[in-house]
């Protein structure tokens, strides 16, 4: 399950944002990947329509890496 | 009071990217009106336009930066980038002012619309999808000030950085405005000029429901400025940045200059929402004006290039205005629209014009006009047609008429 999330993010991270492929870790903070705030809402909407599950404001408070976003997701789906 | 000098120049225009190619498709006569795919697809009512020729963005801005950035903004970084460059401001190869005082470098664009594709893409999106679909970008990306604020993030210009609007006279106002931002000690360097990407289903529907747009379906012969058969102008897109500054300032650098920013002249027609008055009075008055601050009589402007849309009512009182400003003189310069060439760029034209006009004046050269094969009688000017024309140039001068009834002129002499 992890390892689909993270390829998603993978994915997304590459094909949308940009970020090169060998940067994407679980550990990577997306600061440390060049997304800003705005990035991250981005993301969550483009996370959204490939996992059906919409991060909020308030949820992303403590998200700072790729692992944090994972675990939010998989909170949400379960 | 204090000459400011053009340094350096940036162009992306329908007609050719950078400063020789824009300019040799300026000089062809050849018409960059093709059939539009996209608007093909949209079913618009018109669809030809001017684009300017194909980019990958990614590869220009950086893929994330290009996707946080509309088209106007990719268009206007890559006019600018060739400016700093052409100008000398920056190490070759980087974007980054170095070699002039960069906190003193001030930027200055007009664009019409801003953002059109943003908003095009994201309008469907807030309601297919609903308001928590609507993206974080969208304010940041579609905001006029955009390309500005983005070419300063990218050079490190830390200057006054404004953005005008006055529609298709945009690009011309921010070249006016920059050069009085220079003669006021506001900078050392300006970066001016004007961008629009605004080919997009909703703006040409829009354009074409209003009547401003040719009906004719033919690319090659669509865009004829100051011809009998003229039915309105062809859409375009496009970038132009022009480095501005103190001919003292230039000189203590040793750049070359390729031009003085001689004369502006703004005004309002105070007429109409989108029609000129039949006499043009309002462009007389930018035109008289530019003239004035040049302090030049006007029998020495040998070129001009006009605002001339190929619209039934802008060419017909631009040569009215002409008229009114030059009198007999008018016999004796040499006009010419290049949107027959590149269409019309809307807030982006004012500048691309610009640099056209500075290269006639440079090289003693008038393009020709694009598509003028039987010139209106109504209009009584001498509109260059066919190919160039070789004139010795002691200033020339480019119009420019935006919707709202707002008018910019400029003069340029020899540097």
């Amino acid at each position: 399950m992890s390892q689909e999330l993270l390829a998603t993010f993978t994915e997304v991270l590459t094909e949308e944002f940009g970020v090169p492929e060998d940067e994407i870790t679980a550990d990577a903070t997306f600061e440390a990947l060049g997304l800003d705030s705005l990035d991250v809402v981005e993301l969550t909407l483009v996370l959204e329509e490939k996992t059906g599950v919409k991060l909020e404001d308030e949820e992303l408070e403590d998200v700072r890496s790729v692992q944090d976003a994972i675990d939010k997701v998989k909170e949400k789906q379960a | 009071m204090t000459d400011v000098v053009v340094t350096g120049v940036g162009i992306l225009s329908p007609s050719g990217r950078g400063l020789n190619a824009a300019w040799a498709g300026a000089l062809s006569g050849r018409t960059a009106a093709a059939r539009d795919e996209l608007l093909a697809e949209m079913g618009t009512p018109v669809q030809i336009s001017c684009r300017v020729p194909a980019f990958d963005p990614d590869a220009e801005l950086g893929r994330g930066a290009a996707r946080r950035l509309d088209r106007f903004t990719h268009l206007a970084v890559i006019a600018a980038r060739e400016a700093i460059a052409h100008a000398g401001l920056s190490e070759v190869g980087e974007e980054r002012i170095t070699h002039v005082d960069a906190d003193r470098t001030g930027i200055l664009m007009g664009s019409g619309i801003g953002g059109a594709e943003t908003w095009a893409e994201e309008y469907p999106r807030y309601l297919d999808k609903g308001p928590g679909r609507v993206s974080p970008m969208f304010v940041p990306k579609m905001l006029s000030n955009t390309a500005a604020g983005t070419i300063a993030i990218r050079s490190g210009a830390r200057g006054p950085n404004m953005t005008v609007n006055t529609a298709c006279a945009a690009g011309a106002s921010a070249i006016h405005l920059g050069r009085d931002l220079l003669r006021a000690g506001a900078a050392d360097v300006i970066l001016a000029g004007g961008v629009e990407a605004g080919v997009t289903g909703l703006s040409v529907s829009a354009f074409a429901q209003m009547g401003a747009l040719t009906k004719n379906p033919d690319p090659a012969t669509a865009s004829r400025p100051f011809d009998v058969a003229r039915d309105g102008f062809v859409i375009g897109e496009g970038a132009a940045v022009l480095v501005l500054e103190t001919a003292e300032h230039a000189a203590a650098r040793g750049a070359t200059p390729l031009a003085v920013v001689a004369g502006a002249g703004a005004s309002a027609d105070a007429h109409h929402a989108t029609a000129p008055p039949d006499d043009g009075g309002g462009a007389r008055l930018a035109m008289q004006r530019a003239l004035q601050d040049a302090d030049l009589d006007p029998t020495a402007v040998g070129h001009l290039n006009a605002h001339g849309t190929s619209t039934p009512l802008n060419d017909a009182a631009e040569g009215r205005a002409l008229r009114a400003v030059f009198g007999d003189h008018t016999d004796r310069i040499a006009v010419s629209s290049t949107k027959g060439v590149t269409g019309h760029t809307l807030g982006a034209a004012g500048a691309i014009e610009a640099v056209f006009s500075i290269q006639a004046l440079r090289e003693g050269r008038v393009p020709p006009t694009a598509n003028l094969v039987d010139q209106d009688p109504e209009i009584d000017l001498d509109v260059v047609a066919g190919a160039p024309r070789e004139v010795t140039l002691q200033a020339v001068m480019s119009t420019s008429m935006g919707f709202g009834g707002q008018n910019a002129a400029l003069v340029f002499t020899p540097a």
